[in-house]
């Protein structure tokens, strides 16, 4: 299987994902992070299927020396560390995140939903992105 | 509790796990999508490419579901500088911190790394008291 169109398929699932969940939908978001409100629980099952399925299926695929179309697994190699970097990010990524209900995956499953919001988001989510490397121009 | 949906979360939470399960066994590579698009415009040229067709392929297959299929009436609409404003803390706080929701409470958590527990906690902790503020405080 060729990487490109594996990527392909990977996307189109994990769009699907999202979409039948209802993760793209901020309001459906914000319904779990309001947990004084209406609560609902939903995203936390989302969270919960897609940690336990990709857990037992990881299980048997790192037995594996290799991927099937490269060399080796790419893992994050930053281990366990946790820094003030880590954390600081996390809080700043939590209050975007609050503030509207987007995330970068949800957000561009989205853009298809006829409304407006996504395509700010996903500008104004590059905005963020460029200037983080003005900000930190190291390798 | 009525809008809760066990069974659609369930299952497309299932699928998003086996989203990322096939991207690590074909390709080698977690399925974060702040990295990916991050990746898609900076790693060599020559990985730059699956990383597009994994958005696309995503982009995609939201498209068809939302056009032909939509699952539920989709009624929001936010001011625009809030957007802006969301989005720009978003893209920069991923970055900073290394992942986003599919990076750290997903592929992190599945991985057991404590990192991405720390993460996944502070994140979801920030939001929790942002909406609270937002919605019982402003009145938004």
């Amino acid at each position: 299987m060729n990487k490109n169109i594996a990527a392909l398929i990977c996307g189109i699932l994990f769009g699907t994902g999202l979409t039948i969940s209802q993760m793209s939908n901020p309001d459906k978001v914000l319904a779990f992070l309001d947990i004084t409100g209406n609560w609902d629980l939903s995203l936390m099952l989302v969270m919960f299927g897609a940690v336990a399925t990709l857990t037992t299926a990881q299980y048997f695929i790192l037995k594996r020396s290799k991927p099937v179309c490269d060399s080796h697994f790419h893992l994050p190699k930053t281990g366990n560390l946790i820094d003030s970097r880590l954390i600081l990010g996390a809080m700043i990524f939590g209050v975007g995140w609050g503030l509207v209900g987007f995330c970068p995956g949800s957000a561009l499953a989205a853009l298809s939903d006829g409304k407006r919001d996504p395509f700010i988001f996903t500008i104004a989510l590059g905005i963020g992105m460029m200037l983080f490397s003005r900000f930190h121009n190291k390798k | 509790m009525e809008n809760f949906t066990p069974y659609s979360a369930l299952i497309g939470g299932c699928l998003i796990g086996l989203s990322a399960a096939l991207l690590l066994f074909f390709n080698g590579r977690v399925a974060g999508i702040s990295g990916i698009i991050v990746d898609s415009f900076s790693a060599e040229i020559d990985n730059r490419y699956w990383r597009g067709f994994f958005l696309i392929g995503l982009m995609f297959s939201a498209a068809v579901i939302n056009t032909f299929f939509p699952v539920a009436a989709v009624t929001y609409s936010r001011h625009i500088l809030l957007v802006v404003v969301s989005g720009i803390l978003v893209g920069y706080g991923v970055r900073l911190g290394n992942g986003c929701t599919s990076g750290h409470a997903v592929c992190g958590l599945a991985r057991l790394s404590l990192r991405s527990a720390a993460a996944t906690l502070t994140f979801m902790s920030a939001a929790i008291l942002t909406t609270y503020i937002m919605r019982h405080v402003l009145g938004d």
